[in-house]
């Protein structure tokens, strides 16, 4: 309950201020914003495209961390959160691509350009479609559960070649890439001024309950689906 | 008299025996390697029909290789699973072999067919693909070589998983895919370099990232594949 | 020199898709003894065959056998198994199957052993075509052979009369009086002529 309420009124305050808090170029009060220059307004979207895109790889290490559970143990509880784990990924990931290809076409004038951290989510996406297309043709649970995590935990294992090492060799247009003049972070860019700092932060946090509640939401759902179907 | 008990030299036995029994039902019966080998010459002969008179860039033709090389694999490298499953005789092979031989000796298998295939197909589109140069041939050879087994080692593990589910066939691609990107992108990245002639120094990239997939995943897939094989 | 081995069930219980298969099943057999298996089609005959075999692991409860004192882990190199749902691999002649028999368990190759085990279950004439041309009764004799190359402590035989004619018949009870005498043997079957004599049991009907 209390969790609840927290996220609310985190979540409203990072949406309204981040929506909300005007832009200056020489920011003096606490709620100015700094105007990047080449992003403007359209910069307000790093509050909710990160950390959609950060949410869709923290989903995917969850499913990845309960699949290795279940495989240790055999308990299909746990693959019931990686499966929701993995279906709220796909969610955040469907988001991010969205979100990511309109930035883009605002910013550098066409929505898709295949730069590699544009090829990393899209990645990302076929991973969690390949899972659930593997999981819709299984029909025993054991077996679907088994094959499910060990596909989910190759996967990983082959997606930090794509996180690390990709933009190193390709040149692209996120910044941070290899050919970024600025030479900034792999991650995110930390010019932002400190305000902006904390609302990036707050929405980072925001985003992250929201998904804690979300999954635990889905994995008392599926718990009871389940037992539904025992008794039935 | 009684039974041999498992000595360390008998693991490798019985990783022999399953790559050769792949490898000697296969010599029977021709069906893997004829059945790509048409794969192939088809592929390549629709890119010259589709190209015409027309020439393309030797980017899009690096990429076009690996396009044909990828599509082949899928067509042939789930055989080696698939065919137990359909014969009935995966109860047998869990039976009998320790599960490290079955993944390592199917691996040996698809590396060999793998290989046997990509150099057929480099020659053929060599030959037939105009505009198709390679300058650089210590890349090249590089390339393909490293390529074949990374494709072999990521193939193998995927067809393994999708051999105990219903939907074999579409399956195996869209499953392979994702996980044999960064392998692609690197491959084509380094016949690109290959073709316009770039030092082999230039190309240490591509390779490093290669070697460290392989690596990575013929380790956890072997981790991995007693939990897909057993029941 | 003989021998000591035991195959020990405790509380196994399977499940599929949530569904339960049987539970609270326990045995114990040793050598010298025969452990029958009945249960109507369905009650999970070859799914309790395949647990002891050690090839499809039980939601609970376990199977462990001991041979010599030692807890071998290893069905594989133990116990051996023949039935219907067992494939030979029928593109190869079955002493290539026994060759491949052997060679799977990482052990050494025997040949003349390997011809004379076919030759006792009637397959001298075929040594060398493939399985595939087989009637099914032939191929159970090769599944025989199949079973017992590497001299199992424990033979785990389901539906051990199938397809076989009456010649067939007899050598199956000839193996099963020398498996009593070497080790263990667990029979599964509806049939009640296929075992003389059997010292344990356990009846999935009453274990669903």
């Amino acid at each position: 309950m209390v969790l609840k309420i927290t996220l609310g009124i985190l979540l409203t305050a990072v949406i309204v201020f981040g929506i909300g808090l005007p832009m200056s170029p020489h920011p003096q009060a606490w709620y100015e914003l700094p105007v990047i220059p080449g992003l403007e307004e359209k910069a307000r979207i790093i509050f909710f495209h990160v950390p959609t895109a950060w949410l869709s790889v923290v989903a995917f290490l969850t499913s990845m961390w309960y699949a290795i559970r279940y495989l240790r143990s055999r308990d299909l509880a746990y693959d019931i959160r990686s499966s929701a784990a993995a279906g709220l990924g796909l969610m955040f990931c469907i988001l991010a691509t969205v979100t990511g290809a309109v930035w883009a076409k605002f910013n550098w004038g066409s929505y898709w350009n295949w730069d590699p951290r544009e090829t990393s989510i899209f990645v990302l996406l076929l991973i969690y479609g390949a899972y659930f297309s593997l999981r819709s043709a299984v029909e025993v649970e054991e077996k679907r559960a088994t094959l499910s995590s060990a596909y989910s935990i190759i996967a990983a294992v082959t997606v930090p070649f794509f996180i690390f090492i990709m933009p190193r060799i390709m040149p692209g247009l996120h910044p941070g890439s290899k050919g970024d003049p600025e030479g900034a972070g792999p991650v995110v860019d930390f010019k932002m001024s400190p305000n902006m700092r904390v609302i990036f932060f707050a929405s980072l946090i925001a985003f992250t309950l929201l998904f804690q509640w979300m999954f635990s939401l889905r994995v008392r759902a599926a718990k009871i689906e389940a037992h539904n179907r025992q008794r039935g | 008299m009684p039974p041999g008990k498992p000595r360390p030299g008998s693991l490798l036995r019985s990783v022999r025996t399953v790559f050769l029994k792949d490898w000697r039902s296969e010599l029977r019966t021709r069906y893997a390697v004829s059945a790509l080998l048409m794969f192939v010459i088809t592929t390549i002969a629709i890119i010259l029909f589709s190209l015409g008179s027309e020439s393309a860039s030797a980017d899009a033709l690096s990429g076009m290789l690996w396009v044909v090389i990828f599509f082949a694999s899928m067509s042939g490298l789930s055989r080696t699973f698939v065919m137990e499953e359909e014969r009935g005789t995966t109860l047998t092979l869990q039976l009998a072999a320790p599960p490290a031989a079955v993944f390592f000796g199917k691996l040996l298998f698809n590396l060999v067919l793998v290989t046997g295939i990509n150099a057929v197909t480099v020659l053929l589109y060599a030959l037939f693909i105009n505009g198709f140069v390679i300058r650089t041939m210590s890349i090249f050879v590089v390339t393909v070589v490293l390529g074949s087994i990374a494709l072999a080692a990521a193939s193998t593990v995927i067809a393994a998983i999708i051999a105990r589910a219903n939907t074999k066939g579409t399956l195996y691609p869209v499953l392979s895919f994702p996980i044999m990107l960064p392998l692609l992108l690197s491959v084509i990245e380094a016949t690109r370099k290959a073709s316009e002639g770039a030092f082999f120094a230039e190309a240490g990239g591509e390779f490093q990232l290669l070697i460290s997939y392989i690596v990575v995943v013929v380790v956890s897939s072997s981790m991995l594949f007693e939990y897909i094989w057993k029941d | 020199m003989s021998d000591a081995v035991r195959c020990t069930g405790r509380d196994i219980r399977k499940e599929f898709d949530r569904r339960s298969v049987f539970r609270g099943v326990s045995f114990a057999v040793e050598r010298g003894e025969t452990l029958l298996v009945t249960g109507r089609n369905g009650s999970g005959k070859s799914t309790l065959v395949k647990i002891i075999c050690g090839v499809l692991s039980p939601t609970a409860g376990g199977v462990t056998l001991e041979v010599n004192g030692a807890t071998s882990p290893d069905a594989r190199l133990h116990a051996g198994l023949v039935a219907p749902y067992l494939q030979m691999f029928e593109e190869f002649s079955p002493l290539e199957n026994l060759q491949i028999a052997s060679g799977l368990r990482g052990m050494p190759f025997d040949r003349s052993r390997a011809a004379g085990l076919l030759e006792r279950v009637g397959l001298a004439a075929r040594l060398h075509d493939p399985v595939r041309t087989f009637s099914s009764g032939m191929k159970q004799r090769v599944k025989y052979a199949f079973a017992l190359l590497h001299e199992p402590r424990l033979l785990v035989l389901d539906e051990p009369t199938a397809n076989l004619d009456d010649e067939g018949i007899a050598v199956a009870r000839g193996i099963m009086a020398e498996q009593r005498r070497r080790g263990a043997l667990v029979v599964a079957t509806n049939d009640p002529g296929d075992v003389e004599t059997f010292e344990r049991s356990v009846d999935l009907n009453a274990a669903g």
